[in-house]
């Protein structure tokens, strides 16, 4: 196979191995490049595994409940392998009068939208779930929420567009879009020149120095996010949890492990070095935050720790959209840890995007020149 | 790292081996055929591997088994064990309990 494709994606993200799927599915060649050794190596393998309505930006609300309703049931049965989706609900909860005020003010934005998602009592919360704490008083409830297993969902994209024909390439660092005739038309890596059609930048943070090749500038940040993984504990609750404070959040894997995120207050002042390096406080930090919901759990032992970065846009909204100056290429970035629950809804419209078909939901929130200052 | 790692490139088709049954990660079970078969599903990493399979993420952490599957995988794409990035080692050394990993650094 040649260096030519209808069409090029950067980064082989759980974005863009969605959307090359989709694509191949389509019948469109694609070629995908990623800077890493790993395919799905950054945020798509480093994340919750959250496929969540609630708690949203309202704009991103219909990208995450589409998902929820339409390509995540069937999402396995469609790549031929288990992405271990569960559709048990998400419990986010609350301690104190204030967390539960948080909650309410959530709750009712996301119904005014149509999200079935209601208040429930320390009873009924109990009754979901049996091993909270005393101290939990409350919780919102959303019976449609879920989670998957996000290194296997980013794998089973990949492995099913591969399938399909789809050209990956790991270790190929993008190093500038190059335009021709007024279009974008060539990628230039530090081996090799690609061309195609639609060119589709999907690169996360790194989005960001490769979009300035063409003039465009997002304005997002990166922000360090780190995890702690218990030993297989006997199977006990399959819902997503939260908490009004976002002290952490997690939920038992098919493996039977907990998997739980959360943050010390100082990721912010993280020494990273570009790699994303697990704190020696944080997980410590976590793990006292989980005993006070989850005490049954004092006795599961921490087997790993790891980190990951997001990519923070400026206001917390993804961009997803042509570049009226550069025809040709489609940005798809700045998901601000929010990417992996709406991925296959956000390949499914990239997937339209770029073979010039209506997108099945409106992408007007998401333009990437929706940004100005504040004066 | 960042080498180019073409995942079309033809590794030639998976042929079944007698000791396909052999059970090399001993935490999560995994067997030599199901290793290679990833390969063969375009999991040309060690890294790739342990998220696919589980390889390496239980109790040991890897400890075991990871020069095993790293031979495998290797053989499999026709390179040399030297040619193949070990996959990153992850705190903590030893599994330990919320509780106590609970307690470094607490404000008493």
């Amino acid at each position: 196979m040649g260096n030519c494709a209808d069409v090029i994606i950067i980064g082989s993200g759980i974005i863009g191995n969605a959307t090359a799927y989709y694509l191949a599915d389509k019948g469109c060649s694609v070629i995908v490049l990623e800077k890493s050794d790993h395919i799905g190596g950054g945020g798509s393998s480093r994340n919750g595994g959250g496929v969540r309505q609630s708690g949203r930006d309202r704009r991103e609300l219909p990208l995450a409940m589409y998902g929820a309703a339409n390509l995540w049931p069937t999402l396995s049965e469609e790549l031929g392998m288990d992405v271990e989706y569960y559709q048990k609900g998400n419990l986010r909860l609350g301690k104190t009068e204030d967390h539960l005020k948080i909650l309410k003010g959530l709750t009712d934005r996301a119904s005014a939208q149509g999200l079935g998602v209601t208040m429930i009592d320390q009873k009924e919360a109990r009754d979901i779930c049996p091993y909270l704490s005393d101290e939990v008083i409350g919780a919102s409830w959303c019976p449609t929420d879920g989670h998957a297993n996000p290194m296997l969902a980013t794998l089973a994209y990949y492995r099913k567009a591969r399938q399909l024909g789809v050209h990956f390439i790991t270790g190929e660092t993008v190093i500038e879009i190059k335009k021709y005739k007024g279009k974008a038309r060539q990628v230039i890596t530090d081996n090799n020149v690609y061309e195609g059609g639609t060119i589709i930048l999907a690169a996360g943070y790194e989005s960001r120095k490769i979009a300035a090749s063409v003039g465009v500038d997002i304005p997002m940040t990166q922000a360090l996010l780190e995890v702690l993984v218990t030993e297989a504990q006997p199977p006990m609750f399959y819902q997503m949890l939260g908490t009004a404070m976002a002290d952490f959040y997690g939920h038992q894997s098919t493996h039977g492990s907990f998997v739980f995120g959360g943050s010390s207050g100082f990721e912010d002042f993280n020494k990273s070095n570009g790699t994303p390096l697990t704190n020696s406080q944080t997980a410590s930090c976590i793990c006292r935050g989980i005993m006070k919901y989850f005490p049954c759990l004092s006795n599961a032992k921490i087997v790993r720790t790891w980190a990951g970065f997001i990519d923070v846009c400026a206001d917390h909204v993804p961009v997803i959209s042509h570049v009226e100056e550069v025809p040709g290429l489609i940005l798809a970035c700045a998901f601000t840890g929010h990417g992996f629950g709406i991925s296959p809804t956000v390949g499914t419209i990239l997937s339209q995007m770029a073979t010039g078909e209506e997108p099945v939901l409106s992408i007007k929130d998401f333009r990437y020149d929706r940004f100005h200052t504040k004066i | 790292m960042n080498k180019r790692n073409d995942r079309f490139a033809d590794i030639g088709p998976l042929m079944p081996q007698p000791d396909d049954d052999m059970i090399i990660c001993r935490c999560e079970e995994v067997t030599k055929g199901e290793i290679r078969k990833a390969v063969h599903d375009g999991m040309f990493t060690l890294t790739e591997i342990r998220r696919y399979l589980r390889t390496g993420m239980g109790l040991c952490q890897g400890q075991t088994c990871s020069k095993l599957v790293k031979s495998i995988v290797a053989k499999e794409l026709g390179l040399t064990p030297g040619d193949i990035e070990p996959a990153v080692s992850r705190a903590p050394m030893r599994p330990v309990e919320m509780k106590i990993l609970g307690n470094d650094r607490k404000e008493v």
